[in-house]
């Protein structure tokens, strides 16, 4: 049966286009000079540059990571094109003067960004390389004292609260990945919702990598304040080359008293081909710090694509009763590997945390969650519960399981379960045996398994998330 | 359907194995519309097999013989083309599916079914409003209708669950797989009571099963013995009062001479 199902016909990347545009781009390789000229293209406030340049001097001195269960060739980061981005003849007052070719670009992506035919209810910031090329919505959020705008705008117009928050949660030094992002990063977003707003529109950040040697390094800062509520997704793809590309972007959330922040990621950079030629190295850091009181921060991520991923979003849970939330889907099929998972930081008394991951293997497909729960001694009454279950389709791909507990205050109540299972051909007859299709009882089967953190996104983007699962699946499973 | 004259399913000197090992060695049987059909024999003599056979599970080979349904070739159909077909297999073990639930899931296999019939597929209210007269013609309930598929049901909640699937799906060709294993006498009642409701002058059912009670809900028009992978008798409704009175060993014995 399973071979039957794996000898279906792979269903293609569908946003492996690329687009024809004449693009800025620095000589490729990495020194303190290029540094200076990514801060000067974007007229940068000095303390910008010098933290850069500290996090760039760091970075030198440091390794990159082999812990990680995945594998790949030595990366040559001389050989990478730290900035591009469309050439633009001036500043951009409004959508009109954005070249047509980024618009429909977008709109191919689904994506659209004119006036006209905006997603309802969602405002976007579209990332095209290393640069943002629009904002929606604007106007509407500013009326609430919302702040939601391209990162590079952020530092000219909001420095004092860049500022103030950058680095606050990732510092500029806590990784390979993250200090080379915080020395190189062109672009990204940036939302700051204040004192008691729910911010009334989901915020989105679409990221498109289009130049052929470019790496992408956007960096993503979320502030809410007392009492404030964001929602707040991003999507990503890539065209289809058979190099690979990296992509090490950072992201920092902050949520102080009773703040709540949803963040919400459908991950589909190009994976590369069924022979693992191509495709994006997703090397992400992503953090969040609930500092006040009663705050939430909650992750949730659907993993569709790159060729590897290594992404850990967690959250510091500092102030006393907050919350952190971690629900994950990640898919590998045919080469992919992802090492992927969170961490759970608790500091704060009463603080509790939920983990619920669900891991997807086919082809050849390698999919490890790796995970940390660390209660320290302050954390008096902490709570966490993990559960992370691992789905293998066909019998060449593998799961992997490393969760890290770490429990200093005897009050701590931890919970943990796992479980394997095989997509069985006993399964699949049953839903065939129906009239379903071997096709359609496989989306069934996998979407039932997902169902916990699917619930957990936003209604549009739910609908999305299960598509692209199916697509993914599609060549390996029936 | 059926062309004139013809019977619903002829099986022909079928032969089937599992994992090399030959289970089915030439079964010959025929079944009209409008029939019920008991296939009794004791473990091992090949009763589930030519159930999952004649459903198509990949993991049995037909090394011979021919099975024709309507007019068809049966084992030239993929398992989903024959349930839309009309065959229905109600399972001995069935199984559960995670995060589906039983309404959405059923849902999609009449839509399927649906389809393949060229009817327009039915929407969710529509739908409820199909059940609810089906649950009424079984004199059953919607309380497994909102819970994952089979996923934490007790065995007659499992067995109950098949039957209500037959009754949305209308088959013609119904399969029972030893329906009646793991059920107390009332969940028995219950189960084979709704199977009998759901006997109509156009469709057939084949009943597989080691005792005979569940055929004091189900009247059989014929009842066959399978001995290794043989029929090795065939009878009346009495045949099944026989050999639960008297055992297997019997039949066994006779066809050896």
């Amino acid at each position: 049966m399973t071979s039957s199902i794996e000898a279906q016909v792979l269903q293609p990347y569908k946003y492996g286009f690329v687009t024809d545009i004449e693009s800025d781009e620095v000589p490729a390789g990495l020194n303190e000079d290029v540094i200076r000229l990514i801060s000067a293209k974007k007229r940068e406030p000095a303390f910008m540059l010098e933290w850069r340049l500290k996090a760039y001097r760091h970075w030198t001195t440091m390794k990159e990571p082999t812990w990680a269960n995945v594998k790949y060739p030595p990366i040559d980061y001389q050989g990478i094109v730290y900035y591009a981005a469309p050439k633009q003849q001036k500043q951009l007052d409004n959508l009109q003067q954005v070249d047509p070719k980024l618009l429909e670009t977008f709109e191919k992506l689904g994506i659209p960004l004119a006036e006209q035919k905006r997603l309802a209810g969602v405002a976007v910031d579209a990332v095209f390389d290393s640069v943002s090329v629009a904002t929606t919505f604007k106007e509407t959020l500013a009326q609430q004292g919302v702040i939601f705008c391209a990162f590079s705008e952020a530092v000219r117009e909001h420095p004092a609260l860049v500022e103030r928050y950058l680095g606050s949660v990732v510092p500029y030094n806590d990784n390979y990945f993250a200090a080379l992002n915080s020395a190189v990063f062109s672009d990204g977003s940036f939302a700051y919702i204040p004192k008691g707003v729910r911010c009334p529109l989901e915020l989105s950040t679409y990221f498109r990598i289009n130049a052929a040697a470019s790496g992408q390094f956007e960096r993503t800062l979320i502030v809410a304040e007392e009492g404030s509520y964001v929602s707040y997704l991003e999507g990503c793809s890539a065209p289809m080359r058979d190099t690979n590309q990296l992509h090490a972007a950072v992201v920092e959330l902050v949520a102080l008293d009773d703040a709540q922040i949803k963040y919400s990621t459908v991950q589909n950079w190009y994976p590369g081909d069924e022979e693992g030629r191509g495709g994006i190295y997703n090397f992400v850091t992503k953090r969040g710090k609930c500092a006040g009181r009663n705050s939430k921060i909650s992750w949730t991520q659907v993993e569709t694509g790159s060729a590897i991923t290594w992404k850990y979003p967690g959250c510091i849970l500092q102030g006393d009763n907050s919350i952190g939330e971690f629900y994950s889907v990640a898919v590998t099929n045919n080469r992919q590997q992802a090492d992927t998972g969170t961490k759970m930081i608790h500091l704060g008394k009463n603080t509790r945390s939920t983990i619920v991951s669900k891991g997807i293997s086919a082809g050849r497909g390698q999919n490890t969650y790796r995970g940390q729960v660390k209660i320290l001694k302050g954390a008096t009454g902490a709570r966490n519960y993990s559960q992370c279950d691992s789905m293998l389709i066909g019998d060449k791909c593998g799961a992997h399981t490393f969760p890290y507990i770490d429990v200093r205050n005897s009050t701590a109540i931890m919970e943990h379960e796992a479980s394997t299972s095989k997509i069985g051909e006993d399964q699949i007859f049953y839903c065939r045996q129906r009239g379903l299709s071997a096709e359609d009882a496989t989306s069934m089967i996998v979407n039932g398994f997902c169902k916990e953190v699917f619930r957990e996104l936003p209604m549009e983007f739910a609908v999305e998330a299960q598509r692209l699962l199916g697509i993914s699946l599609e060549g390996s499973v029936g | 359907m059926t062309p004139a004259g013809a019977p619903m399913l002829e099986i022909k000197d079928l032969h089937a194995s599992v994992e090399g090992k030959e289970i089915l060695r030439g079964i010959d049987l025929v079944v009209n519309a409008g029939e019920v059909h008991a296939i009794m024999g004791p473990n091992g003599s090949g009763k589930s097999t030519l159930a999952q056979v004649l459903a198509g599970h990949p993991a049995y080979t037909v090394t011979g013989g021919s099975v024709r349904y309507e007019g068809k070739d049966l084992l030239e159909l993929d398992p989903e083309e024959r349930a839309r077909e009309g065959v229905f297999l109600a399972f001995q073990y069935p199984v559960a599916i995670r995060g589906i639930t039983n309404a959405y899931f059923l849902r999609s296999a009449l839509n399927a079914v649906r389809k393949h019939r060229g009817q327009a597929e039915l929407d969710p209210l529509e739908f409820l409003d199909l059940l609810a007269e089906k649950l009424k013609a079984i004199d059953s309930d919607d309380g497994l209708m909102n819970r994952p598929v089979n996923d934490g049901f007790s065995g007659g909640e499992k067995k109950r669950n098949e039957i209500l699937q037959m009754a949305v799906l209308e088959p013609r060709l119904a399969i029972l797989d030893e329906t009646d294993s793991g059920l107390d006498i009332d969940a028995l009642r219950t189960v084979a009571g709704a199977v009998d409701k759901l006997r109509r002058p156009d469709n057939a059912t084949i009943v597989v099963t080691h005792y005979q009670r569940i055929l004091n809900y189900i009247t059989p028009d014929f009842v066959h013995v399978l001995s290794a992978g043989r029929i090795v008798l065939s009878g009346g409704k009495e045949l099944a009062l026989e050999l639960e009175a008297r055992g297997y060993d019997w039949v066994r014995a006779e066809a050896a001479v």
